[in-house]
Formats: structure tokens, sequence, C-alpha cells
């Protein structure tokens, strides 16, 4: 394989990566939208959190780098369950305290509020942890898959000599992140397909005076939006840190807008959008990192944003309900 | 005819009301000058720094607060006025327009990327158009930062080759300040005498001018029929439809001449300061701005006039300068109480919306209102 097919490839790997953190934010911006109509500002903060938590939650049980044996396949899923939990109570907490009394005021208020509730989080954090650069120790093992014995016999099978490919790494923590991202995300798209509870929630974004008289209990749907969100944002903090390795108060506020472009480029207010958009903005986020140049990166998204606004607000999938309704 | 049911208005109370305030706004900086040595605290620059974020906030008013179209990236247009001021005056780029030509430019070119900015957006509505501004307002600082250094290349080939028009994140300095050597020829007075260039009292009444230009147009485009227009979009975009009211027009003339009001303050600022930055205009400041409008009362010229000078000069006297200096002292040597700042703003916002959502100083015909307007009806839903 050429060189230049050998850094797309790369980007790829890249852009696949970053589109499913993303998508893990993006789904807690689009479900809270589909709800409530509000955008949570502070959503990417939640990121941010589930960073900071987890690095605080594995700095207690201080355990040996890289975590191997029981560690890793105990310890790890046990702080990003409890990661989760704890994101998903902030996001809960944040709800009833600063949204809910606002539940029928203008839409203006609540907006500025999650401003608001974004500042307050950044400010805390920086005070929390300093307002540099926070490392994150390098807990998950890092072994490439291309300078793998099996990998390389098992492409050899396949007519593919991949000893040449220099550029091109697969890490465990490329597998790690793909396989907590994935099934993530896939689970929430059945929840809200399949239960009770997501049928409600759809109810809910339908209508919510209609699914009130219809006997659900909008009140505890609302709250469930916001825990489940939130605990997505959590790990999805946690998974990136132990991926990227450093991370700073700011880093919900830029993971957040990028989330919530991919959501407004899926169609807000749609799950699968949500998803779609992520990793088309992952990618995107990639390739303009390779090829324009990283100081581009921030202005091609924003761009696709605003054109994306102008021509189809709806986005890729949304409905066209809600232009009508914006 | 109105007036004859009207009260009798104390009218020399009323005029005396004015020779105070114009009284108060004359000493003040002197006033300031004897506190500064007394205390040590810079104020008169915080003062002059409160007074540029009101002309800047009165135009955001016009948007946010007649229009109510949510801007979330106000800044950008601040950073278009500052940064169009830089290229006219920066030496080098061999232009060096004189400051009193250039402010108008810079307001003029700031209202022209308002209607560029405005005219394919405007028909959104609500969410949607805050995010436009959103990602207009991080563009912009980005464009500045990476337009330093372009270069241009398209198949190998370089167009372009290192172009500086910003110089990046370096910032442009020094920027130009205004003339007086034709006053001084004209009193026959000596060569800089009337070169005030960084004086704070200077710069002092050149902003309470500026400030009091823009009050002026803010006040009189209030009570105008383009005002009038903007509050019906605001109550009821499709009702002043109907009415005749062209809801396009009505939101880019806001637009616009919010953003000339931004263009205009940037260029004042950008002087005073004599060099920019990208830093400068980041997405914090917008949202400074709204925190403003909204604790002030959306709507109300006068109060965004009092509520931006509290709020701005809280911000640069009381938690930069005073609040470190009781703490950094004795109780808290090592902290930074500075990263407070945000806990400050981001509570007081959510606390004002909860319990006061019209902000402190509402206009009067908001205050009469017993309801607030009902929410916008849900029709859109989560689907999957």
């Amino acid at each position: 394989m050429s060189i230049d097919n050998q850094v797309f490839l790369q980007n790829v790997i890249i852009g696949l990566t970053v589109g499913g953190y993303l998508a893990l934010i993006a789904l807690g911006y689009t479900m809270v939208y589909g709800i409530i109509e509000l955008i949570n500002f502070a959503h990417g903060d939640l990121f941010a959190f589930g960073f900071f938590i987890s690095l605080t939650i594995f700095a207690k049980i201080n355990p040996d780098i890289p975590l191997h044996g029981a560690n890793l396949y105990l310890l790890l899923p046990g702080v990003a369950i409890l990661t989760m939990l704890l994101t998903g109570s902030l996001n809960l907490a944040i709800d009833q305290i600063a949204y809910r009394p606002l539940r029928k005021a203008p839409r203006l208020a609540p907006l500025l509020t999650a401003v608001g509730v974004s500042f307050m989080l950044e400010a805390i954090y920086a005070i929390w942890k300093g307002p540099s650069q926070v490392p994150y120790p390098r807990y998950f093992p890092k072994e490439d898959y291309i300078n793998n014995e099996k990998v390389i016999s098992f492409f050899s099978k396949l007519g593919l000599d991949i000893t040449t490919w220099r550029i091109v790494s697969f890490t465990t923590k490329d597998l790690f992140l793909f396989s907590v991202t994935i099934p993530l995300v896939i689970a929430l798209t059945l929840f809200i397909d399949r239960t009770r509870v997501g049928k409600a929630m759809r109810a809910c974004a339908q209508d919510r005076e209609a699914a009130m008289m219809m006997g659900i209990n909008v009140n505890r749907i609302i709250a469930t939006t916001f825990f489940t969100g939130g605990a997505l944002a959590g790990v999805a903090g946690m998974v990136w840190g132990l991926y990227i390795n450093s991370g700073r108060f700011t880093m919900g506020f830029e993971a957040g807008l990028m989330a919530f472009t991919s959501a407004v480029l899926g169609g807000i207010g749609n799950i699968r959008g949500a998803v779609l958009g992520a990793f088309i903005i992952g990618m995107i986020k990639a390739m303009s990192d390779s090829y324009i140049g990283s100081e581009w990166t921030r202005v091609v998204i924003f761009g696709i944003l605003i054109l994306m606004l102008v021509f189809r607000p709806s986005g890729i999938l949304g409905s066209t309900q809600s232009i009508e309704k914006l | 005819m109105r007036d004859i049911l009207a009260q009798p208005r104390p009218v020399l109370l009323g005029r005396l009301r004015w020779v105070l305030v114009v009284i108060i706004v004359i000493i003040a900086p002197f006033v300031m000058k004897e506190l500064e040595h007394l205390t040590n605290f810079g104020l008169i620059t915080q003062v002059n720094r409160a007074l540029i974020f009101v002309a800047l906030a009165q135009g955001l008013n016009i948007v946010v607060g007649l229009a109510g179209l949510l801007d979330l990236g106000y800044a950008a247009f601040f950073a278009i006025g500052a940064y169009t001021f830089g290229l006219l005056t920066w030496p080098t780029h061999d232009i060096e327009m004189s400051f009193f030509l250039a402010i108008w430019v810079c307001a003029l070119v700031a209202a022209l990327f308002g209607i560029i900015i405005g005219a394919p957006t405007l028909r959104l509505r609500g969410d949607y158009l805050a995010i436009v501004t959103l990602a207009f307002g991080e563009i912009i600082p980005s464009l500045v930062r990476n337009l330093g250094d372009f270069t241009f290349t398209y198949h190998g080939k370089e167009y372009i080759k290192d172009y500086n028009l910003t110089n990046g994140s370096q910032g442009l300095t020094p920027l130009g300040r205004p003339d007086f050597s034709f006053f001084e020829r004209l009193f026959g007075l000596d060569h800089g005498a009337l070169n005030v260039g960084v004086k704070p009292t200077f710069w002092y009444f050149a902003i309470v001018i500026t400030s009091m230009i823009v009050l002026f147009a803010a006040t009189r485009l209030n009570n105008s029929r383009l005002g009038r227009a903007w509050k019906a979009i605001r109550e009821d975009e499709t009702a002043a439809d109907f009415m005749g009211v062209d809801p396009i027009r009505t939101k880019l003339a806001a637009f616009a001449i919010g953003a000339s009001f931004s263009g205009l303050a940037g260029a004042v600022y950008a002087s005073m300061l004599g060099a920019i930055f990208p830093e400068l205009f980041r997405f914090q400041v917008s949202i400074f701005l709204l925190i403003i409008v909204v604790l002030s009362g959306r709507g109300s010229i006068w109060g965004v006039l009092i509520g931006g000078l509290i709020i701005a000069t809280f911000d640069g006297v009381f938690l930069a300068q005073i609040l470190p200096d009781i703490f950094n002292g004795k109780i808290l040597p090592e902290y930074d109480v500075q990263s407070l700042r945000w806990v400050f703003f981001g509570s007081g916002l959510i606390i004002i919306m909860i319990f006061r959502p019209q902000g402190l100083f509402p206009p009067k015909s908001t205050e009469r209102k017993a309801a607030p307007p009902p929410p916008a009806e849900s029709t859109q839903g989560v689907q999957s």
C-alpha cells in the first residue's frame, strides 16, 4: 500500500475513534433536545466530569500501571459503572435544581441557565484539578495489532502483506474504545426502540401533555433521560481519558461543541442521526487535521454546521417537522 | 394631545436631574483618580472597559432584548470591529487611517458582516439561530488566529505563501490613536499638547462620548417605527407578519444595527488598548455580554446601561482586584481567586433566571405583564 493510502487508512481509524466517543456525547444532547427542547449547554461538561471523576477513582484505588489480569477485567468495568452512576446523578441533580423550575418558562431562560451551569462546572473543574493540562495515567495496556504475529499471518492468508504498513497503527486502545462505544450506542437505540420506558420517552418527545394524559409520569421520564444522557457522557469521558491520556477543564466545552454539531448534522432529536452525525464529524475532524491543518479544523466544522443549518436545518435524517417548529 | 391626560411632570427637577448626571460624569474621572491614589486599585481603566461593554451590550440588547433573537456569538462582531480598526491603522499594512474616520468604517464593516451572516440564517427561529451565531462566534477568532501565516497550496503548487493579514496569535500592535494635531494648530498649542494617547482620563471622555452616541441611537431606535416592529416580532412573529411587518428585513436591521454598535465599540476598544489579540474575543466575551443584557433586563436600554456599568465594574474591580487582594494577603495565599469569577457569573445567571427571569431592571412594559408567555408548542420528537 502506498504511503498516501496508509495515511488515509490511519485517518479513517482516527475518525472512527473520535466519532465513537462523540456519538456517546451527541446522544445525550439529542435525547434532551427531543424531550424538553433544551440545548443542554452543560452536557459537554459532563463528559469532562466523567474524565475527572474516573481519574479520581483510579487514583484512590491506585492499581498497577498498566492494568492486567483481574484488574483489567473487573476493576475497569467497575470504575466505568461507578463513573456512569456518578455522572448520571450529577446530570439528574443539575436538571432538578436548575432546569426543572423553568419547565414552563420561555425557551431562552433554560438555555441561558444551561450556559450558566456550564461555566460554573468549568470553573469548579479548574479549581478542583487546576487550570493546566491534567495527565491521565496509561492504565490501559497498549499493544499494536499491526505488528502482531497472528494478525500478520491472518492478513497474509487474505493476500495482504501488512508488514509494510509502517504508518498505520491499530492498537488495543482503539479496540477498547470501539468495544465500549459501539455496544453502548446500540444498547441505547434498543432501549429507546424496544422498552416501555423508551416508548414513553418517544411519547413525551412527540407531545408531552398528551403523554401525561395517557398516564405517563413525564417528570420521571425527563429524569431518566437526563440520567441516561449523563451516564453516556460520563463513560465517554472515562474512555477518552484512557485513550488520549490527558485533558483539561475546558475539554468538555470543546467536545460538547463538536458533539452538538454532530447532533445537529444528523437531525437534532433523532437518535440514529446523532450517531451518524458523530461519525461524520469524527471523519471530517481526522481528515481536516491531516490534510488541511489542525488549526483549520474548527473553522471547517463550524462552517459545515452553518451551511447545514442554512440549507437543511432538519439535518441529514431529521424530519421536516422540526423546521416548522423552530 | 396625549400629554393632556398625563401627570404634570416636575420639569425643574427633571432638568436638574440631568444637570446632576452631567456634573457627575464630568467629575467622576477626577474622583476616581483620587480613589486610585488612596487604594492602589485600577479604577478608571476598569470603568472605561465597563463603558465599552455597556456600548457593546446596547448593541446586543437590540438583537436579544428588542428583536428577541438569541445571539451567542456577538463577540464576533466585536472582533470584526477591533480587527478592522487594527488592519486600517496597523503601521505594517501602510494604510494608517485616521482614528476619526476608521471607527465609522469599522461600524460599517461590522454591520455588513451582520447582514452577511444574518441574511441566510435569519429565517431560522430560536435555538437554530443561536447555534449559527455560536458557530460564527467560534469561526471569527479562529480565522483571525490562522490568517497570520496563511499558505494556500493546491495540487502541490503554492498560490499564497505566508500571507500575514492579522499577525496570528501575536496580535496587532501598535494601533492608531486619535490625532489632535489639527486642533493643536487651530488653538496655537505646542505640538503634542493634546497628544493624550494612553491617558485613561482622556479615554474616559472619548468612551463616554462613544457610549452617548450609542445610547442616543438606541433610545431613538427604541421609540421608532423600527423599534416597535422589533418588539412586535419578539412578541409574536406570525402576528407581526400579518400586520405588515416584514420579519426578515426587520430582523436583518436588528442584526446589522446591533453589529454596527459592536463594531464602533470594538474600534474604540482596540485604539484604547493599542494592541489586540484573538484571545480578547473568546466565547466567554459573548456570554459575558449576554449576562449583562439578561441580568439587567432584556429590552431595557437604561437597565442595560446601569446593569452593564455595575456588572462590568464589579468584574474588573471587585472580582479581579479587591477580592484577590483580601484573600491572597492572609486567608488563602496560594489560591487563585480569579478562577471563582465564572462560578459567580454562572450561579448569578442561574439564580436570576429562576427567580427573576425578566432581569433586575426590566423595561416598564414587561414589568406590568402578569404572566410569562406560554412555552412554545412541542411537535417534534425523538425519532429512531
